[in-house]
């Protein structure tokens, strides 16, 4: 048995750093037997409790070893139906590599000789999506629809119970209100993470599978939910998303170029501003950007300037501040390592107290503090307090503020009989996702604040689960 | 989905910056819309994402009318297009609508383009039984537009240009002032201002002295327009409001003027250099 776990081939951080090319290559087949033969195959395996969507990882790790690639990729489909997508932007440190054996008790995220389970879970992914063997189960048009479900927001959860759904014979509308599909997969996460030919041939794929989408439609402006059962859809299930970015509170915030991580990735990302002036929506770029946060929008945002500083030719100097220290970090390890290979910079311990400007309205500079370690807080991570004192300012061009979301209360503002907690985030039946309302289900962030990609697609599992009961029991009288 | 623009019109053209009204057929967001509510459009797949405001919906609500002045590169490029051209996207009713109710007088001003969000919204006013004092502002005549339309459903109706080639010269709050100088404002009136940002601080200005609610529309800038991404973000009594969730209308009184006026200038460097580059 190989000990020692195979490293995964990613481009030069000096080239990929000045284009938005994806950074990491995958394994070829040698590199993936290589890893799946360090598998210990574990009698009672520990991984398959930190998949948040139980994916049978034993076996299908064993299925590589035995070079069944297509049997791999059909047991990651069972419970999950993007591994191209999970095994690239999952935070398996976090999960099944954590919950791996060869982690030690009680570390903070996966050892490094953990089973690379995620870029295995790529591998098969990848395989499978470029062998043709695979089609869909149910093909359009090959029998009429007996029932027809809405799904809300084109993003990890509307995708998955749409994919989900499709398969048992259910007729799905998707309604995205951007005018491109895919919504945090395309708005947030970088193509230089997540390729967006990946992307479209999983919406592709739906698409085949008869789902359509409808973009550029706001439910809960354009439609609200009594309409799209009045047009005949027997079940909603709602995966918009956590909306509303949240702000530091602080004094000059709404200076010129500061940005949310949401608007500045969404101008990069979704409008193609790294394409300016061939693509029209601009954003601004100088020397001194600063990202507030420590997450994976964080290491997003401070990835995505720097590529643009490059590109502009402008020296390249973007700076992650983080209140906590490293290992406090909620980004995904890969992330972190890869933020540093490129040349962001970390400031930690630290945190932003006031934005200053020019004359012109627009950020110059940062007034920030240090911080140290107390207690635990409720996140169970030590709270940050303010050294006295330890004042200090920063230069600053641009600023990004990373720090989290709020809901989005677009529709459950409309929607009265939506029962909301005190976060705005919907209410559900924590085994049906079922809202207050009759039939209408939800998924992903709308219900978990800010989640992974992963569990956003593990709840609209279980939510499509429940609608297929529910609708085909409606058809079997009691 | 294909979004057909049905009828265009070029309703002013002064030095190479012209007014176009267009017709866009989207029978989906007429049914919708409401007074005060404006829509988000891409004119081609590379373009924007701009807000602009619904000033009319046709009897059978199947058609959206838009106006709009050639300012940056995204109103140039859907100059250019014309009746039987698609957009790439659309997206709407977005925002919260007018609240349309009995005020007893209601004091309407439109500077400049911002005469199309007036109109929707003083229709409604009237429709709701109030007087409507409107008062029109352009730099110069030619730029002067919907006045026939505002006429006909205005009780006083008064016109100021910049230049003096039409109605009054001077200012709209030139005449605001006088009118709330001859009459004490009832305490439930209410003056309704859109416009450019200095003329609307200006109202703002001219009524706080008499006490007068005073709502506007603001034009901040936008990318998604349904509270993503928080770049319409303005002060609002010292509070952070999205104009695209919590407005377009806010309170004149409240309104960080200055912080809009800068904010909408961010990209002004980016928005002349593509416009050179793009020979527009």
């Amino acid at each position: 048995m190989k000990k020692e776990p195979v490293k995964i081939k990613e481009r030069q951080a000096k080239v990929r750093a000045k284009d938005f090319d994806e950074v990491v290559l995958g394994y070829s087949e040698k590199e993936a037997l290589d890893e799946a033969a360090r598998c210990l195959q574990c009698k009672n395996p520990l991984c398959i409790s930190g998949c948040p969507v139980g994916i049978d990882i034993k076996t299908f790790i064993y299925k590589i070893t035995q070079k069944d690639y297509i049997g791999a990729y059909k047991t990651i489909q069972e419970k999950n139906n993007f591994p191209s997508i999970c095994g690239r932007v999952c935070p398996a440190e976090y999960q099944c590599r954590k919950a791996c054996v060869l982690t030690r008790e009680g570390e903070p995220y996966a050892s490094q000789l953990a089973i690379s389970i995620h870029f295995l879970e790529r591998f098969a992914g990848d395989f499978g999506m470029k062998s043709n063997t695979i089609k869909p189960s149910h093909v359009s048009g090959s029998m009429p629809y007996v029932k027809k479900v809405a799904v809300v927001g084109s993003g990890p959860a509307g995708l998955s119970c749409a994919g989900e759904l499709a398969r048992s014979g259910i007729k799905v509308v998707v309604f995205e209100g951007l005018h491109k599909l895919g919504g945090v997969l395309r708005y947030g996460i970088p193509p230089f993470r997540l390729p967006r030919d990946i992307l479209d041939y999983e919406i592709d794929s739906l698409k085949k599978m008869g789902v359509e989408f409808v973009t550029n439609l706001i439910v809960g402006k354009n439609k609200d939910i009594d309409e799209l059962f009045k047009e005949g859809f027997n079940a909603v299930f709602l995966g918009l998303g956590a909306g509303i970015p949240s702000f530091l509170g602080i004094k000059g915030e709404n200076l010129c170029n500061i940005y949310s991580a949401n608007e500045f990735l969404t101008r990069v990302n979704l409008m193609s501003a790294y394409k300016f002036p061939e693509a029209h929506t601009p954003v601004n770029i100088g020397k001194n950007i600063i990202v507030v946060g420590g997450g994976n929008t964080a290491m997003d945002a401070a990835r995505c300037a720097l590529r643009l500083q490059k590109i502009n030719n402008i020296a390249a100097e973007a700076t992650i501040m983080y209140r906590r220290s490293e290992v406090e970090m909620p980004a995904r390890r890969l992330e972190i390592e890869h933020a540093k290979e490129e040349g962001v910079k970390f400031k930690l311990l630290a945190k932003p107290l006031e934005f200053i400007g020019d004359e012109k309205g627009f950020v110059k500079k940062m007034r920030c503090i240090q911080c140290k370690l107390g207690e635990p807080d409720a996140s169970g991570r030590r709270k940050p307090t303010e050294i006295p004192g330890s004042e200090f300012e920063m230069s600053c061009a641009i600023a990004i503020i990373a720090i989290g979301l709020n809901a989005n209360e677009l529709l459950t503002k409309v929607t009265p009989a939506l029962k909301t907690d005190k976060h705005g985030d919907v209410i559900v039946n924590p085994e049906t996702m079922e809202t207050s309302l009759k039939n209408v289900f939800a998924g992903g962030d709308i219900v978990g604040g800010e989640g992974t990609v992963i569990e956003a697609m593990g709840m609209a599992k279980k939510a499509a689960k429940a609608i297929v009961e529910r609708l085909f029991d409606s058809l079997t009288p009691h | 989905m294909n979004i057909k623009i049905s009828d265009k019109k070029i309703l002013a053209d002064i030095s190479g910056s012209k007014i176009i009204q267009i017709k866009i057929s989207a029978p989906d967001i007429a049914k919708k819309a409401k007074p005060g509510q404006f829509i988000v459009l891409m004119a081609t797949e590379e373009g924007e994402r701009i807000p602009l405001t619904i000033a009319e919906i046709d009897s059978v609500k199947t058609t959206l009318t838009i106006i709009f002045q050639e300012v940056g590169l995204t109103t140039r490029l859907l100059a250019k297009l014309n009746a039987g051209d698609s957009l790439y996207a659309l997206a709407g009713p977005l925002g919260h609508p007018t609240e349309i109710r009995k005020y007893g007088k209601v004091i309407i001003i439109g500077g400049g383009v911002g005469i199309v969000e007036i109109y929707p919204v003083a229709k409604a006013f009237k429709e709701a039984g109030n007087e409507i004092t409107t008062i029109l502002g352009a730099r110069t005549k030619d730029l002067l537009i919907l006045e026939e339309e505002l006429k006909k459903i205005s009780d006083n109706f008064y016109i100021t240009t910049d230049d003096g080639s039409y109605g009054r010269k001077g200012f709209v709050t030139d005449v605001l002032k006088e009118i709330l100088s001859s009459f004490v404002p009832h305490p439930s009136s209410l003056v309704y201002a859109v416009g450019p940002i200095p003329m609307m601080r200006k109202v703002a200005d001219t009524t706080k002295p008499f006490n007068i609610k005073t709502l506007v529309s603001l034009n901040a800038l936008m990318v998604d327009a349904t509270g993503m991404c928080g770049c319409c973000r303005v002060s609002v009594s010292g509070k952070t409001r999205f104009s695209c969730v919590d407005g377009p209308e806010f309170d004149a009184h409240l309104v960080d003027w200055d912080e809009l006026a800068k904010r909408n200038k961010i990209y002004s460097d980016k928005e002349q250099h593509i416009c050179r580059l793009y020979n527009l």
